[in-house]
Parts: structure tokens; sequence; C-alpha cells
């Protein structure tokens, strides 16, 4: 074992916000239900937590203090309760005060601080990807502000999941509109970085803008910004009716507002995201809305509390992952071997880093990766 | 048909495991007269099938045997098998139960276990006694041991083999066989009720924990391993049941489905560290040659003799490994691969382990919604109005629990409950007679 144990780190953890870090009773059953024990890795979360416990050098590598997606997988597991995320979070936030940070995630704290978003694309572009849209902007008659994960804002694929979604919502006749270049970035992981500084910064920026606006309810289209708006925010003074769009979108089928008259013939297995499921223990809606869009589900296995992390929570959708690490590379080959003919997701990290490992594992023909949005505006004809 | 009189008695027992025959007998013996019910088709509940107990290491069906001997030729005790409590009311403080008898296609009077229906029935479907491994016919005795020797048909299976009738009524020297049966119901009046339902094993933790290798053969459950260990188990010694092959290699995960809030099973099972130790420690005799590895996230050896037990297995070279291990792959060979942390070094370790025993959590084999009012804890089981000092006590009046139905326990302890729930029933019946002299 390395060196000699400081009891002011494990203070320093427990005062970053790893209150839970002493409860830990090292039984390794985190480790044991970690995503990391489908591949080959060094990264150990029971491990990672006695380095902090007993304040000992050994776990400031990349690999190892940067390595949990925060799925949650273990926090649901732990017998004693131990709020895992949060002590990860304390000990990225003790590394960030050394400097201890990969450079990927200095890179995506840069671009946060100087365009609000992580991709290191200007401001000004953030709603180009609806510029033949003809958007509304949000005003006062408008029902829901409508929140655009950055990801869905510059990501050429990722786009397409904005435009679906929006075509639903007119179809169905929704009330919606969009601040536009303002926003910023939820910072639900940059948070997960242990950089609270940013986190703080982004969240009282957008907490201030939507308040001023007199937003009153927001259609988020990420997983991880619904995780910040609803369990993050309302500390901060942003409390507002938040609804995943997968929600949104079960609702206008179940009320009969949005009238599917297409179907779409297709087997489609579901990947749960970690975040709308485990976290936020929304497993029906998106499954409605495939089954609302004709789609025949396929099981692929580990699914919803136990469904299997793409890998991208916790900051790692900004780091390089090797292709033998990827778990999303496992994800696809489940969904193809379940025979599915469609993946569907309804996060945009998941579907970034499920439509890489579509190609590269030569699935590029035999399956398709589309959020549970983009599978319903098929079913719906075009205006 | 007009449905049989009611019958009247002091206690109604629901389940005749061992706890509900302990209590049944405590209660038979201080002059009580008792009805026990089960829904299986013979007495013994679980222990019945299992192999040997910890820490004695006695034959388990050896020392279950005289018990359900004693409790079915007791002559204060009524036994009523293969039948389902329907409702349990308080009228005038007394219960009136109404059980649904369910059609064993087999008229119990005629019937004298001869077995000649088991040996000409043409149908072998798996054997759930014996974990799926083994084969049974259609109709048959359920076990060399059943209490009572009555013959019972599977409906599901059977498909009335020849014409008119089926080789097992062409065979029947008593003209047992009525495939007409119908489920029946009857009244037992009592005074009393205890519940002493039991357990089942998680269903859907492999499922769950290990997604796509759920479902491999050679993944058992720990009452599969107990038969595969029994003196009347399906192969008479232990094999692996993907290919039949011995064993060299056997591995134990602890804790599989036990402390998992996402199992809804907060608690610990209590047994499962006690019952696998035993279990290799049986193995290390069968199969001398094979490494065995249990692998667990602690240890909780909490009974009289437990810690000893222990390190007995330790010192018989049985290899104990404080991980989580999680069951990624098979072999072509049909061993199963697992990773897992080795928390001394660090170091990620994949090994493979020629089958696997899951010690799966326990879980209430019965809820009393619809059927008894019985309080349910947040956990399913029994609710305990005052769990410290009068642990048998339900949420109704008169109405007892004993057993694992009341939380997860050993055979000791069970026992022991077994008898405190006699002890408070009768306690409760000599206080209504008082009452009703005064």
């Amino acid at each position: 074992m390395p060196d000699t144990p400081f009891f002011e780190v494990n203070e320093a953890i427990r005062s970053l916000g790893g209150e839970d870090l002493n409860l830990c009773m090292q039984c390794g059953t985190c480790s044991g239900v970690c995503p990391w024990r489908n591949v080959e890795t060094e990264f150990f979360i029971r491990r990672l937590i006695r380095f902090g416990q007993l304040g000992v050098e050994g776990s400031e590598s990349e690999e190892v203090l940067f390595g949990c997606t925060t799925c949650g997988r273990c926090v649901d597991n732990c017998p004693r309760g131990v709020a895992i995320i949060d002590v990860v979070k304390g000990m990225r936030a003790m590394g960030a005060e050394v400097g201890a940070m990969p450079a990927t995630l200095k890179a995506a704290a840069g671009s946060l601080e100087s365009h609000g978003n992580p991709w290191g694309e200007p401001r000004a572009k953030r709603f180009d990807w609806a510029k033949d849209l003809d958007l509304p902007p949000f005003g006062p008659d408008t029902e829901y502000l409508l929140s655009v994960c950055c990801t869905s804002c510059y990501d050429a694929r990722s786009r397409k999941i904005a435009r679906a979604l929006v075509q639903v919502l007119r179809a169905a006749g929704v009330s919606f509109g969009v601040i536009g270049t303002d926003e910023n970035c939820c910072g639900e992981a940059i948070r997960k970085t242990g950089n609270e500084e940013a986190f703080g910064r982004l969240a009282e920026a957008n907490v201030s803008l939507f308040n001023g606006r007199g937003v009153k309810k927001i259609i988020v289209t990420s997983p991880h910004c619904f995780h910040t708006y609803t369990k993050e925010y309302p500390a901060l003074g942003g409390e507002w009716e938040v609804i995943h769009h997968s929600q949104l979108l079960a609702q206008l089928v179940a009320d009969g507002r949005l009238k599917v008259e297409g179907k779409v013939a297709a087997k489609v297995a579901y990947h749960d995201p970690c975040y709308l499921g485990r976290h936020s223990r929304i497993f029906d809606e998106p499954r409605a809305v495939l089954g609302a869009a004709g789609a025949t589900a396929v099981e692929m296995g580990r699914e919803r509390d136990f469904s299997l992390c793409c890998g991208g929570g916790g900051g790692r959708v900004w780091m390089e992952t090797a292709h033998d690490q990827r778990f999303s590379v496992l994800r696809v080959r489940e969904a193809a071997e379940a025979g599915a003919e469609v993946l569907a997701t309804a996060c945009p990290y998941c579907l970034t880093l499920l439509e890489d490992s579509r190609k590269t594992e030569g699935f590029e023909d035999s399956l398709e990766v589309l959020d549970v949005a983009e599978v319903l505006a098929r079913a719906i004809p075009p205006a | 048909m007009t449905s049989p009189a009611p019958q009247d008695f002091d206690a109604l027992v629901v389940g005749a495991g061992i706890g509900g025959l302990q209590t049944a007998l405590d209660l038979a013996e201080q002059g009580y007269k008792v009805a026990v019910v089960d829904r299986d088709p013979s007495i013994g509940g679980k222990m019945i099938r299992l192999s040997k107990v910890f820490p004695t290491l006695d034959c388990s069906s050896c020392i279950t045997t005289p018990k359900m001997a004693a409790a079915a030729h007791h002559r204060n005790i009524t036994i009523h098998t293969y039948c389902e409590p329907k409702s349990v009311a308080k009228v005038n403080g007394r219960f009136e139960a109404t059980i649904t008898q369910k059609p064993r296609y087999v008229i119990a009077e005629k019937c004298t276990g001869c077995r000649l229906c088991e040996y000409a029935c043409p149908t072998y479907v798996p054997d759930e006694e014996q974990g799926g491994f083994g084969a049974r016919k259609v109709i048959r005795v359920p076990f060399s041991n059943a209490i009572p020797q009555l013959a019972v048909l599977d409906a599901e299976n059977c498909w009335i083999c020849g014409k008119p009738a089926g080789k097992c009524m062409e065979a029947c020297p008593t003209d047992a066989i009525d495939y007409f049966q119908k489920p029946q119901d009857f009244t037992i009046r009592a005074r009393a009720v205890v519940l002493s339902t039991g357990y089942e094993l998680i269903p859907d933790y492999s499922a769950k924990a290990f997604g796509p290798m759920s479902g491999h053969p050679n993944l058992i459950t720990s009452l599969q391993m107990e038969r595969l260990l029994a003196p009347h188990g399906p192969y008479m010694r232990v094999l692996r049941p993907g290919d039949g092959k011995e064993p060299s290699s056997i591995a134990f995960i602890q804790c599989a489905g036990s402390r998992d809030h996402t199992l809804g099973v907060p608690y610990c099972s209590r047994v499962c560290c006690m019952y696998s130790i035993k279990q290799a420690m049986l193995l290390s005799g069968a199969l001398p040659l094979a490494d065995i590895t249990i692998y667990y996230i602690d240890i909780r050896a909490f009974g009289k003799n437990y810690e000893q037990f222990y390190q007995n297995a330790q010192a018989m070279g049985i290899e104990f490994v404080k991980a989580k291990p999680s069951v990624v792959s098979a072999t072509p060979e049909g061993s199963l691969v697992m990773k897992y942390e080795n928390q001394e070094t660090g170091e990620s370790v994949t090994r493979e382990h020629d089958m696997v025993v899951q010690a799966l959590a326990l879980v209430p084999a019965w809820n009393p919604a619809g059927v008894i009012d019985a309080g349910v804890a947040d956990d399913g089981f029994l609710k305990a109005t005052s769990p410290k000092l009068q642990p048998t006590l339900t949420t109704q009046e008169g109405v007892f629990m004993a057993g694992v139905s009341a939380g997860p326990k050993d055979i000791v302890d069970a026992i022991v409950e077994a008898g405190a729930a006699a002890m408070e029933v009768s306690n409760y019946l000599t206080a209504q007679h008082a009452a009703a002299a005064e």
C-alpha cells in the first residue's frame, strides 16, 4: 500500500460533498455491480473509496479518479446506502484543487466558461440547428420553454433529435418557445468532475435567466438536464415544472393530442439511460412512446434498474475511452444479438456513444440508433 | 357436490414446514386439537428437501421425517395437504376458514400409495422436487418419504394417454383415479390461527444481475445444490447439470439478492453464509479434488457453534474470497467466467469455475392479503406488533406466526419460534376459556 495515511484528506473529501465516505464498510458490492466489470480495467470503485478513507496516494490517475461514470448501479446496491457518487465527486474536487484534471476535462471547463457549452463552439451558433424552423421565442403566453441540451444544439447527429422533437411538438399543437443563445449548459457533468465552481456559475446564470423570463414549465431533451433542473437547481432558487421529452410525448399520445397515423414497422430495443432510469425513475414513458409509434419491442436484457451504462456519464463523454473498454460497444452488440433493427434511447450522450459504436462494430446497415422522439416522428406525417 | 361438514379445532396452522409442524406438535401434546393445511402435496416444507443441516451436519431428511410422522400420526392433529386457504375470517371471536382442496385427480380415500399408476404413466417431465434436474412421471407420489403417500396427477402435463382412459387408470387397483375431480372448498373452524408459511428463493436475481448469462445450466440456485448433495438426489452424486460432468471447481456467490435495494431485499437473509459453508464442506467430501471458492461481502456466522463451523471450513481448504463477482461469459466447455476485484492487490481477476451456486435471498412465500387480516411489514414478511417481547403476535388478535414467514431465520430459530408461538396460542386459548367460564 502506498504512503502514509493523511486524515486531513479524509476530512477534506467529506467537506467537499463526500459526507458518507466513512460509512463504507468495504464489502466490495460496488465493484461487483460496476459496469467496468464487463471489460478489462484497473478501476475499482471500492478501492477508490478506500484510498479516500485512508487519505493515501494512488488514485490520482485519469483511469481511476475519473473512471466512474456515475451510472448509479453501486449506489442502488450499496448495503450501507453510501452516496457513492458524492464521494467520487468529493475526491475529484480534491484532485482538482491540486490540478489533477485530465486535459479533455480542462478543455470542456474552459469552453463552458467562455461559450456556455462544453463543445468549444461559439455561443452565437447555439441555435443554428433551428435556423430554418422559425421557432417562436419564449414569451408570457408560451406554456413550455424548450431547453435543448448543448450536445443536441451543436453535434450534427444530435441536432436531428431536436428537430424531430420540434416536428412532433408542432404536430401535437404544444405551446412552446425557446430562449436561444443566452442559455447555458445545465452543468450536470462538469459538477460530477468535481468542478463545483463552474457548476455554480452555469446554474446561477440559468436560474436567473429562466426566472427572469417567467418560465414555469420546461421541456428538456437530456436526462442530465432533467437531473440538474429537478434535483440540483431547486436549492438555487430554480423551481419549475420540468418534463423530459419522453414523458411529454407519452402524455400527448395518451391524451389523444397527438394523432399517430403511421407505423414504424421495426424491431426496437430500448436502452435505459442511467440518468432517466435509475436516477429519475422514468422507465415506462419512453417505452410507451415506442409502443405508440407501432414499434415491436425486443428485449436485450439489462433493462430498467439494471441497464448497462453507455459510458458517457460523469464527464466521460468528453474523455477518450479505448475501444475495448467501451460499454456502448457491448450494448450495440447486445441489441444486434437480440435481433433489434433499431436501438432507441432518450439521452443525447447515450445516442452519441451508441451511434459511434454502431459504426465501429459494423452494424451500419443492420442497426439504427435513434432517440424515441425520432422514432415517433417517423410515425407522424410531415406537416 | 355438497360441501363436507365444518370441522372444529382449537388451532389452525397454515403451513406444514418444520415451523408449522413444531407448533402443531407442541399444541397437540398439550391436548389441543390442531388442523394443519399446506399447499404442497406433502408436508415437510423446505427442510425435507435439504441435504444436511448446519452446523451439526445431521442428515436433514433423517431428522425431519420423524417430526412429519409424529405429526401425521398424532391423534390431536389433522393434516390437509394440497390445500390453499381462501379466506380466514373472525366470526364471534372464532375463526372460520374456507380452505380449497386442490384436485389431486386421485381419490385420497381410495389411494393406497402403491405407485402402480406412477409406474404405468408413460410421460416424464422435469422433477421440481429435484431442482428440475431429474425427471418424474406426470402422476406420482411426490417423493419417497412424502407424507401422505398419495399420488397426485399434474393436469398440465397429462394428455390422457389411452382411450377411453389413461394407463394410470388402467393400472390403479383401487379405482382411485378421477380425471374429473374439481377444486373443493371446505370449512375449518378454529379458535386461533398460526401462520407459518415459509419462504421461496428470490426468482429474478440472476436475470437482473447477470443478464445474458442467467439461465446458463451451470449457474444454479442454492436449493438446487441442496438436491445435488442430498442422499436421494437426482444423480446420486454431484454432477454439473449442463453436461453431467464432475465439476472440478465450484464457486458460491453470496448475498445474491440479499441486502440489495434494487431487488426490494434490503435485509440479510441470515442463513446463506452458513448453508453455503455447509454445502462447501459437503462438496469437499463428495469431490475431494475439487476447488471450492466462496465469494462473500462479509460472513455472518452468528449462531451457536457457527463461527467454529466457519473456521473448520477454512481449515479444510475452502477458499474464501472477499468480492462480489460478476458472471460475464461462459466457455465453450460450459464453465462460467467471472470477473472480480482482488481487494488485496487492486487487480482485476478473471476466473473460470465449472459451476456457480447463487446463495439467493429468502423472500416470503405467501402474502396474507385478501385471505386473512394480518399485517405485512415493508420487507414483505408478517408484521409483529411486539417484535421484541412477543415476536409471534401478528396484527390480529388470535393470529400468530412462526418461522420464516415472520422473517428470515435458520431451522434452530424457526423451531424455537414455533414453540414460542404454540405457547402464545396456549395462553390465548386458556384466557379465552377462562373468560367464557365467568
